[in-house]
């Protein structure tokens, strides 16, 4: 497609959603001025003008999908057929599966947990130093790039020559200049993993970091200098009254990782394609949705199954809601 | 400020600077890697290029045809480097057993009794009393000192070769709709949850807040067949622009109308019952009134949503084809890395392209993206 004709077809699209609640609005207007009876008329026929868009999106492209995704998880791989369970049974004795649902484990267990443990560190240092905004801001810069892109950087720094040749990649450099044997990083199972977690763990410390430095803002400075007045160590302070104190964003924080680790993709697509044992369900699912001309029964289980891993959390998050709601009122 | 040189505090510095070494390296290296010369980055690590390094290469004199005579001596004349790099030959070798046999400057006598000369700067003199009767010339093992050199040579080569081009484009066609159309049906839908009284608000308000945390995987099949039987009903494109930028804002709707409920909550109930007294309608006082104020949280979602969009892998390889005309920068990305796994400078220079307009956003408007990321986290 050539320049300009992107340009129209972007200018047209968004045009469209403005005109739709311009125009919308403006006959409404128009008819109201002649009309003008019934206010309560009026208001529910803008209300309806102004849910509309969102609500048809919100149900085409999250409710209807969230049910159709379930049941077409007991259905054939042309969505056809019943079959029950099937599609759940061949999942428990596939080795990829099996596989998949332990590295995803061990990345919920090791990325939240890493991240919000430097992220936490590191908003301490910086809080103190004269420097700590721009050494936030390096640390923070992660957060921007693309999955894929880090994935390129980090391949280039795993990556691994013949022993006896120079090493272009970092790791093995360093290893070599140690000493020791240049490896092959990402085809060593179940460490190659670690390798792979490394990459979220770079980009999501920066989410953890401005959050927390936002959240320490928020503690008092009388209560601080009290306990440096009555002689605790920095090391006591941060266990006895900033932990506490942040009790509640780190939990945050850990949900918001877990949930961008439960449907992670790119890292593993772009990098090893889940071999090596590297495979994990977001890309398992990938591979199901157009392997063979693509199979929606399995690919809809193993959606269902990252779906499963969000119900605690989703039913968290409204409990929480409605006690803010209740207080509100 | 005041500066505290205590121990724990020099303990603090260093290890935030062990942190920001760690977290900087990668990206660095990138960067520096785009930039190098294609066959240096094939042979040496990056950090190599900082400094003069040592380079062995072979090189190749010219032949019997170049040949001139003098006095009855035949003479070769040349210069090694096809081009100058400011590289300087320390010493030459003519055998491959030993590669550096000669000094710069120094006679080489070969077999023949033919004698070679090279100097510094790569010219070389081939002198022998005999005419030269090969065609091809001799092979000449150099080991040269290598200035940092840096070219914009790969940049060139990914953008008009590699079709990373069209791609960048590309990626701006759906970046762009993708973040304007859900913050315009968001908004109002927003104002509408905070400001309009209508049957099942609460319940919609719920579902915003679980659809917050549903994975995006969970949609991805439905919605593929629907677009592959629209496209079907009208003979149209399943995978189009339209298309992703739909599905664009259906992942992004709870995300963006939960932010911006949250934002329109907080703004003063008065000037709202105020316009309400003076006759203005829904309409009004949400153009008039509520956009106006609400600028700063449309530029931190504005932010969010865009790089999570320019970001995004899946939904551009579910929704959009490979062809050039439609991938998007990751996709293509991932292809280069599939298809021309060694070849980093193209790796390199593709991935510091993907990446410029993000780290653009993120040093112009990091206030912004912070505050977004801050509000999302803090309140949801």
């Amino acid at each position: 497609m050539s320049f300009f004709s992107l340009i129209s077809t972007v200018i047209v699209g968004v045009l469209f959603f403005v005109i739709y609640f311009g125009l919308s609005n403006f006959i409404l207007d128009l008819v109201c001025k002649f009309k003008s009876n019934s206010v309560a008329l009026e208001n529910s026929v803008r209300a309806i003008i102004f849910i509309a868009p969102a609500f048809l999106v919100l149900f085409m492209f999250i409710l209807y999908p969230v049910f159709e995704t379930v049941r077409l998880s007991f259905y054939d791989k042309f969505g056809r057929e019943f079959v029950g369970w099937n599609n759940y049974l061949w999942a428990l004795n596939d080795p990829n599966f099996r596989r998949s649902i332990l590295n995803n484990l061990g990345w919920l267990l090791i990325v939240p947990t890493l991240s919000t443990f430097f992220g936490l560190v590191i908003a301490n240092l910086t809080d103190k130093i004269w420097w700590g905004t721009i050494a936030k801001s390096i640390i923070f810069m992660p957060m921007a790039i693309s999955f894929v892109g880090a994935g390129v950087i980090w391949k280039f720094i795993y990556d691994y020559r013949g022993t006896g040749d120079q090493q272009i990649g970092l790791l093995n450099a360093i290893v070599v200049s140690l000493g020791m044997e240049p490896q092959a990083w990402l085809t060593i199972s179940i460490w190659n993993n670690l390798f792979l977690m490394a990459i979220m763990i770079w980009i999501q410390t920066g989410l953890a970091l401005v959050i927390f430095s936002a959240a320490l803002r928020g503690i008092p400075n009388e209560t601080l200098e009290a306990a440096r007045i009555d002689g605790a160590s920095e090391f006591r302070i941060f266990w006895s009254i900033i932990i506490p104190f942040l009790e509640r964003t780190i939990l945050v924080i850990w949900t918001i990782i877990t949930i961008l680790v439960l449907k992670v993709f790119d890292i593993i697509y772009a990098m090893t394609n889940g071999e090596w044992q590297t495979e994990v369900l977001a890309n398992l699912m990938y591979d199901w949705m157009f392997r063979g001309g693509g199979d929606s029964g399995r690919g809809s289980v193993l959606a269902f199954c990252i779906m499963i891993g969000v119900i605690p959390i989703l039913v968290w998050n409204l409990y929480r809601h409605r006690q803010e709601q209740k207080n509100e009122i | 400020m005041k500066f505290k040189l205590n121990l724990s505090s020099i303990f603090s510095q260093l290890l935030l600077l062990f942190f920001v070494i760690l977290w900087i390296t990668p990206t660095f290296g990138l960067l520096i890697s785009s930039f190098r010369d294609k066959d240096q980055l094939a042979i040496s690590g990056w950090w190599t290029s900082l400094i003069n390094t040592e380079v062995s290469e072979i090189h190749r004199t010219k032949g019997k045809n170049e040949q001139s005579k003098e006095n009855e001596v035949y003479f070769i004349r040349g210069n090694l480097f096809k081009e100058d790099k400011g590289k300087k030959i320390l010493s030459f070798g003519v055998t491959s057993k030993n590669i550096n046999a000669y000094m710069v400057g120094e006679k080489a006598v070969l077999k023949d009794k033919s004698e070679i000369v090279v100097f510094e700067n790569g010219d070389y003199e081939w002198r022998s009393e005999n005419e030269f009767k090969k065609k091809k010339g001799r092979r000449i093992f150099i080991t040269a000192k290598s200035p940092p050199s840096f070219t914009l040579d790969n940049y060139k080569e990914v953008l008009f070769e590699a079709g990373l081009g069209q791609a960048f484009l590309n990626t701006i066609a759906v970046a762009l709709p993708a973040t304007l159309i859900p913050l315009i049906i968001c908004s109002f839908f927003a104002y509408s949850l905070t400001w309009m009284n209508f049957f099942g608000r609460d319940i919609l308000l719920a579902t915003i807040i679980a659809s917050l945390v549903v994975p995006l995987q969970m949609s991805l099949i439905p919605i593929l067949t629907i677009y592959n039987d629209l496209g079907a009903l009208f003979n149209i494109e399943a995978k189009s622009f339209p298309g992703i930028w739909m599905a664009h804002t259906g992942f992004g709707l709870a995300s963006t109308t939960f932010l911006l409920w949250n934002f329109m909550k907080s703004l003063p109930n008065e000037m709202l019952e105020a316009a309400k007294v003076d006759g203005a309608s829904h309409y009004d006082t949400f153009v008039r009134i509520v956009i106006p104020l609400s600028i700063p949280a449309f530029a931190s979602i504005f932010i969010l949503q865009f790089l999570w969009v320019w970001n995004d892998l899946l939904v551009g390889l579910v929704f959009l084809d490979k062809h050039p005309s439609e991938i998007i920068l990751t996709a293509k990305l991932k292809e280069l890395l599939g298809s021309y796994g060694e070849n980093w400078e193209i790796l390199t220079t593709g991935a510091f392209i993907s990446m410029t307009v993000p780290l653009f956003i993120f040093f112009s408007l990091q206030r912004f993206f912070i505050r977004g990321l801050v509000a999302g986290s803090v309140k949801g």
